[in-house]
């Protein structure tokens, strides 16, 4: 095609095309190609979600081998399709309907791109795209399992998938035509015109389909009845791959969250957010888990209900977000009756995969024994602690439903709920975490840990203690978050050095395993994260005013000034902009451009806060109206530890990658087949 | 009679979210004007506000919102305590008026127990669950430590010999 489709956006074109061009036809055509490659792909899940399970079943290696090619093909389809849609948004092809509503050809082209899954259609493709890719994967990485174990989990992996495809094709298709193409789009949302935001679902439909694998797997075992220490080998690198994307995905919506909505908030236990932070929350049990039954071969039938569970929550979290049950922040685009429709594919996969689990979940005997004091036990209170603070937001998030359904009150549930019910939880797994992860397996000696970890906890309360006499005011929650940021760290710090054995030679860290480097990292970033929190809402500082130009005011240590308001254009809005010098001790530290934008297409004023980045303090300036007396309105705010919180998130996920590096994922494949069978002492 | 009177407190709602979407300004919640002179005052006004829903958006509290509505809410809580109500004087007065849905955080009473004590109570049966399963493990370990099963000292014993 090269060449002459670049132009096919522009009216002239558009109109001719038909007398004239050939060229830009077959442009048009992709899309209609996508179309194709689109419903090919349904078929293509339909046969690799029964064939395999039936080979599987009578042993026909034929029938089972199917699973591997059709995975790859269902991939290749669904990513034509994708990149077709890309193509539609990219040159701006008004007939789409989808386009139209969501794009303008006046935007820029990372929002024309990221336009593409800014709206329910697209992101449901972008849904099965991932799905399908995971899919692919597990054909691709899985040379090393069982042939029926393989064409089990790709069988089922493949059934989600139907069931993900005929709700595109049937209810939200992302290839319909408008009969005369308008001129121009309706334009995204333009708080979603954002370089946060353009990257935030990728990676949370990463993380929430990659737990579909996990689903697959533990589908896989009930229906072949096993359960072994291989299975929890396979499924961890996935667990933690999900975790780590879905960190990720959290952490930029957070941050979007800070730096576009204007006020600084981070988090609001919005039913959209908490429906990803409930899978979040299960994956980091099940990757802990995952870890007995690899290890020890105990906790096995508690593993796979996770398994089943935290893609149930997943599918939750798609149906919240989805059908606009629970209205929100995020409703950017719901539909009540596709709402019934996922509602059906939840209950349909969570419901059967439970009654497969009932029946089956007895046959799976554990085999490790070990005592009540041992990695065993610590990583069961992991599981309880986590398992329970997700139900604790599940319970939330559901309540007003529940109470407008059976005792017709409207109610809401909202933060202040949240921050007393579940940091509870989060304050005791701080607490435990340095000890649990110090005991060794099977039989720990409590006391040597204990002795070992003394240092720690003295600095930590001594930390306390220096940051409760520093503040004003008796508030607990920052000094708090101080001891448990310390203590979660410290531990890390002696767990690794303790790694290295009795000699204590530190120059064998850099020769342990990648996946204690990964472990002391991921603990050492939830540590920060939760001092990033505390500080942040102990320790804020918020002055509110009205502001004349080239009058200098204080807030906290800092000076600020507004020297001048202008009017800027953008590339697609309209921008008032202030110039803001910050001063600390007479030295200008900061200049800042708080805005006001105004896009003309969605009739959307959105603000732009300005932001002075610092290790240890934001300074957060936000610019409101003009006043009548020539002054402007403004909001500054000195947020410590700030960006703590997602330097947390980050080392978390580092750590997560660390781990998945690790040397034993990647022999296992090929290790595997020679591998003992189980029982018979190695000579 | 009560769904009827909840519908139409919805297509309040939703009237009033059509008309405040585009009125509302995109900077902020709390404007210079509202701020009352003693600070003590001012702060209990601000805690207040962070606890209560600006009933026309979605999940958002007063203290945050930029909507009309939010702004009118915060001038009623700050009158309440002008006047000399306490915190809970004022948020009766709110309830009274808008009902339970303008609290973000739900009253601990009736049905709500159930919202308060479900994560406690499930977290002391997981904990027993837990502790049961730890102990059922470690109960578990006593026979096989003992020594080798019968068939494992016989292979034991023909091993021996024949090395």
């Amino acid at each position: 095609m090269g060449p002459a489709c670049d132009n096919v956006n522009t009216p002239k074109l558009r109109n001719t095309l038909a007398v004239n061009s050939v060229g830009p036809i077959l442009c048009l055509m992709v899309t209609e190609l996508g179309h194709f490659a689109l419903i090919l792909a349904f078929l293509v899940a339909i046969v690799q979600s029964i064939v395999p399970l039936v080979g599987a079943h009578k042993r026909w290696p034929g029938w089972m081998a199917v699973a591997e090619p059709a995975a790859t093909v269902q991939f290749l389809l669904t990513a034509f399709a994708f990149a077709a849609l890309t193509y539609a948004f990219v040159t701006s092809d008004f007939s789409l309907r989808l386009v139209w509503l969501n794009s303008h050809s006046a935007k820029p082209m990372i929002y024309k791109i990221s336009g593409v899954w800014g709206n329910h259609e697209g992101s449901m493709l972008l849904w099965v795209l991932i799905l399908t890719l995971f899919g692919a994967m597990a054909a691709w990485f899985g040379k090393g399992l069982p042939p029926t174990l393989r064409a089990r989990v790709l069988a089922v992996q493949s059934a989600v998938a139907v069931a993900f495809f005929a709700f595109i094709i049937f209810t939200s298709n992302p290839f319909l035509r408008l009969v005369v193409p308008p001129f121009d789009g309706q334009d995204l949302n333009p708080l979603l015109q954002d370089p946060g935001l353009a990257f935030h679902p990728p990676f949370l439909y990463l993380g929430y389909v990659g737990l579909s694998i996990c689903f697959s797997f533990a589908v896989a075992a009930l229906i072949e009845g096993r359960v072994d220490a291989a299975w929890g080998r396979w499924v961890r690198p996935w667990t933690l791959a999900a975790w780590v994307f879905l960190t990720i995905g959290i952490a930029l919506g957070s941050w979007w969250a800070y730096y576009e909505l204007g006020w600084g908030g981070f988090w609001f236990w919005d039913p959209v957010e908490n429906a990803s932070f409930m899978p979040w929350l299960l994956a980091a049990a099940l990757l802990h888990s995952a870890i007995v039954v690899e290890k020890r071969e105990a906790l096995k039938s508690w593993t796979i209900l996770l398994a089943i569970l935290a893609f149930g929550f997943s599918l939750i979290g798609t149906f919240i977000v989805r059908s606009g049950l629970l209205t929100s922040v995020h409703a950017f685009a719901n539909d009540p009756e596709r709402g019934v429709f996922i509602l059906m594919i939840m209950v349909f996969f969570t419901g059967g995969a439970l009654t497969l689990y009932a029946f089956r979940a007895t046959a799976m005997e554990a085999k490790g024994v070990f005592g009540v004091a041992s990695r065993e036990s610590a990583l069961v209170a992991n599981n309880v602690i986590l398992a329970v603070s997700c139900f604790v937001v599940f319970v939330g998030t559901m309540w007003p439903v529940v109470a407008e359904m059976f005792f017709d009150t409207k109610l809401s549930v909202g933060a202040p709920f949240f921050n007393m019910a579940f940091t509870p939880f989060m304050v005791v797994l701080g607490l435990l975490l340095p000890l649990g992860s110090m005991l060794s397996w099977k039989r720990a000696k409590v006391d040597r840990a204990i002795k070992q970890l003394v240092p720690g906890f003295i600095l930590s309360v001594l930390l306390l203690g220096l940051f409760w006499t520093m503040q004003t005011g008796t508030s607990l929650l920052g000094p708090v978050g101080v001891f448990l940021a310390a203590w979660v760290i410290s531990g890390a710090v002696v767990d690794l050095i303790n790694r290295t054995g009795q000699t204590r030679d530190l120059s064998r860290l850099l020769r342990l395993p990648r996946s204690d480097w990964g472990k002391a990292t991921a603990h050492i970033g939830f540590g920060i994260t939760m001092v990033g929190i505390a500080g942040l809402m102990a320790w804020q500082e918020e002055d509110i005013r009205v502001a004349q130009i080239g009058e200098p005011f204080q807030v906290g240590d800092f000076e600020l000034e507004l020297t001048a308001v202008n009017q800027v254009r953008g590339p697609n809005y309209f921008s008032t902009m202030g110039d803001v010098i910050v001063r600390s001790d007479g030295e200008q530290i900061a200049f800042l451009n708080p805005e006001k934008r105004n896009y003309p297409v969605a009739q959307m004023p959105t603000t732009e806060a300005a932001i002075d980045y610092r290790f240890l303090r934001d300074i957060y300036v936000v610019i409101g109206d003009p006043q009548d007396d020539g002054g402007w309105v403004m909001r500054t705010y000195v947020k410590p530890l700030a960006n703590w919180i997602w330097a947390g998130a980050l080392l978390m996920s580092l750590g997560g990658v660390l781990s998945l590096t690790d040397r034993r994922y990647r022999v296992a494949a090929g290790a595997r087949r020679q591998s003992t069978p189980q029982g018979v002492p190695a000579e | 009679m009560t769904r009827l009177r909840n519908l139409l407190r919805l297509l309040v709602v939703v009237l009033c979210l059509a008309v405040a979407m585009p009125m509302s300004s995109p900077a902020f919640a709390v404007q210079p004007d509202e701020v009352l002179d003693d600070p003590a005052l001012e702060n209990r006004a601000r805690e207040l506000s962070k606890g209560l829903r600006c009933v026309v958006c979605q999940n958002e509290s007063i203290d945050e919102s930029n909507a009309d509505l939010a702004r009118e809410l915060r001038l009623v809580v700050r009158e309440r305590l002008v006047v000399g109500d306490s915190d809970e004087q004022v948020l009766d007065y709110l309830v009274a008026r808008y009902g339970e849905f303008v609290l973000l955080k739900p009253r601990t009473d009736g049905w709500n127990m159930i919202l308060w004590l479900s994560g406690p109570a499930l977290f002391l049966l997981a904990l027993g669950v837990g502790v049961v399963y730890v102990r059922g493990r470690a109960s578990a370990a006593a026979p096989t430590e003992v020594g080798l099963s019968d068939d494992e000292a016989a292979r034991l014993k023909e091993i021996l010999k024949n090395s």
